[in-house]
């Protein structure tokens, strides 16, 4: 058997995580979960990007998903830390009480 | 066996999301997000993706949520409370997500007969090994960023050590 997966099928689960991650990073008030959908949308966009490497079988788009690995483990090392120091400076977490630029 | 491969993953990786999504407490919502990752490693694997697979279990589920996880104990997060905020971005998240997901749907259906298919364990360019073809473009043409990276890493780790420290 011989039931092959359409490249347009990981293309649309690619979507459908990113559209989940935005609606998320809009609609959760923690920052830590707001970060997070943050790390969900860019394995969404990770997905497309091996998809494509497979499609055109190009190297390419798997080196560029392994600097979007590095990356974003340097993000969440440096963004963790700031969220630490929020969470030292305020004593919350909620993204609404967290407005000392809006006044 | 690919199609149920996608299907059982892929189903898993958008409930993972759902989970998160609806969650009040950020460790159901780190947890469902380890989920979601390891699904997208067996997708990755069955695009023929094998280092990338590894590198999403280890760096990602591994390494990154453990973290994520470690803050959330460490910071003592509750379930998050109701707000004028959230009933705000319910309003504006809910349309803008569906909006982009119907823009993004449009595109990828419009394009699917230019997109072939994939068999399973599907490889680049007739090379064995993926991991082997992957550090020879790694190690000679990309080396300079691949350093740069080194340097970035260095630099976030300068970083969260300052933020995190307690002022004196």
């Amino acid at each position: 058997m011989h039931a092959e997966v359409p490249i347009a099928a990981y293309l649309i689960l690619a979507a459908v995580l990113f559209s989940i991650g935005v609606g998320a990073f809009l609609i959760k008030r923690n920052l830590i979960t707001v970060f997070m959908s943050i790390e969900l949308m860019l394995n969404a966009v990770n997905l497309t990007f091996v998809a494509f490497a497979h499609e055109w079988h190009q190297i390419g788009g798997q080196i560029f998903v392994f600097f979007v690995m590095v990356v974003a483990a340097a993000e969440a090392a440096v963004g963790l830390a700031i969220i630490i120091a929020i969470f030292r400076t305020r004593q919350t977490l909620n993204v609404d009480q967290i407005d000392l630029m809006k006044s | 066996m690919h199609l149920a491969l996608f299907i059982i993953f892929g189903a898993l990786a958008v409930a993972g999301a759902l989970n998160l999504l609806l969650q009040r407490h950020p460790i159901n919502s780190a947890l469902s997000l380890v989920v979601v990752m390891l699904s997208l490693a067996v997708l990755y694997w069955s695009l023929g993706a094998e280092f990338l697979a590894a590198a999403q279990v280890i760096v990602y589920s591994g390494a990154i949520m453990v973290f994520f996880v470690f803050v959330i104990m460490l910071l003592n997060a509750g379930a998050e409370e109701r707000t004028t905020g959230s009933r705000a971005a319910y309003l504006a998240g809910i349309p803008g997500a569906a909006a982009i997901f119907c823009l993004l749907s449009f595109v990828f259906l419009t394009e699917r007969n230019a997109l072939g298919s994939t068999a399973i364990g599907g490889y680049l360019s007739h090379v064995t090994s993926n991991i082997s073809e992957l550090s020879a473009v790694l190690f000679t043409k990309l080396l300079l960023p691949f350093e740069v990276t080194s340097v970035l890493i260095l630099v976030a780790i300068l970083g969260a050590v300052v933020l995190a420290r307690k002022e004196q």
